[in-house]
């Protein structure tokens, strides 16, 4: 295993975390805020230790007993999936075609709507906010537990990958214990970006390579494809911005 | 049983809209490059230049698909 692609899982792996744990942040404060504390964070816990189960329950067995050529092109079929689907709303966002990840919106909007209960228990346990920091918490976790097994799996280094992932969860808890809100500041559609080069990446490089395919240069070829998927992004958003503008507000409204 | 099968329906829903969701191009995109990842599994150079175009020519349907349109454009 190269130092490269093992860089690049580091950085996918770690990137992928902190954008989804700083989006489940953003609901845990939420419900926090509204709906008391104790829950919120009794909810998010909840979640983080299902997960981690998950990645137990399901990761282990993947590396022991799923032959690993088969494994390699789920994997890289899942993580194309995503991959695709990450880089297309990055390029429909950097095009103006849909609106950019606003936490401060995401933020506002929760709080707003479990306000609407009048009479909640700030202190003490509450139901509502329980539910949730878990939901917030389960539902963004799950991707990142996915892209953990994958990538984890496909090289043999499930381990290095949950270290990544929980260096993630630790740098997002701790700041946002630090500054006890939303982390608005974080640069999330660029992460987002970075982070779906990278998917697509090794999606197509362990596809290939569990299909029979020996890619030029071996596990060197990751970089090339990166340098590819980027490239790609770049000339698409471009070509989006310039030959097919979006509409203007009052364009679309008529 | 009855809410077994519930609960299977929604575990099911769930990963269909996880991982297909409003963009049933790219789970199909995705389907056709292991495909063509198996068929050129003997000719790395074919490969290796044939797969990331035919990702990258998917992307660009799927982003053009998802544009935003003014009426009648």
């Amino acid at each position: 295993m190269h130092t490269s692609s093992t860089l690049v899982l580091v950085i996918a792996v770690f990137g992928a975390s902190l954008v989804e744990m700083v989006e489940a942040l953003t609901i845990v404060v939420a419900a926090g805020v509204s709906r008391g504390w104790r829950s919120a964070f009794l909810g998010a816990g909840a979640a983080a230790l299902v997960l981690g189960v998950l990645v137990g329950a399901l990761g282990v067995p993947l590396v022991r007993y799923v032959p690993i050529d088969t494994l390699r092109v789920v994997v890289g079929a899942l993580l194309l999936v995503l991959g695709l689907g990450w880089l297309r709303k990055a390029i429909l966002r950097s095009s103006g075609h849909k609106a950019q990840h606003d936490e401060d919106e995401i933020y506002a909007e929760t709080v707003a709507e479990l306000d609407e209960d009048e009479g909640v228990p700030r202190r003490g346990y509450d139901g509502v906010g329980f539910a949730v920091a878990f939901k917030g918490v389960f539902l963004e976790g799950t991707e990142v537990v996915l892209i953990v097994i994958s990538l984890g799996a496909a090289q043999h280094r499930l381990g290095l990958a949950a270290v990544a992932a929980a260096a993630a969860l630790v740098l997002v808890a701790i700041v946002g214990l630090i500054v006890a809100r939303q982390l608005s500041e974080v640069p999330e559609n660029t992460i987002k970006t970075v982070v779906g080069v990278m998917l697509c990446s090794f999606g197509l490089f362990w596809t290939g390579e569990g299909a029979g395919v020996a890619w030029p240069g071996e596990d060197l070829f990751i970089p090339v494809l990166v340098a590819y998927f980027a490239v790609v992004y770049f000339a698409f958003a471009a070509f989006m911005r310039t030959r097919l503008p979006a509409p203007l507000p009052e364009e679309a409204a008529a | 049983m009855k809410t077994f099968g519930r609960l299977l329906r929604a575990f099911g829903l769930f990963w269909w809209d996880f991982l297909v969701g409003d963009t049933p191009e790219l789970a199909l995109a995705t389907a056709a490059l292991v495909g063509l990842a198996f068929l050129l599994a003997g000719n790395r150079v074919v490969a290796a230049i044939l797969l990331p175009l035919v990702a990258a020519g998917f992307l660009l349907a799927s982003t053009y698909r998802g544009r935003k349109r003014a009426p009648g454009r």
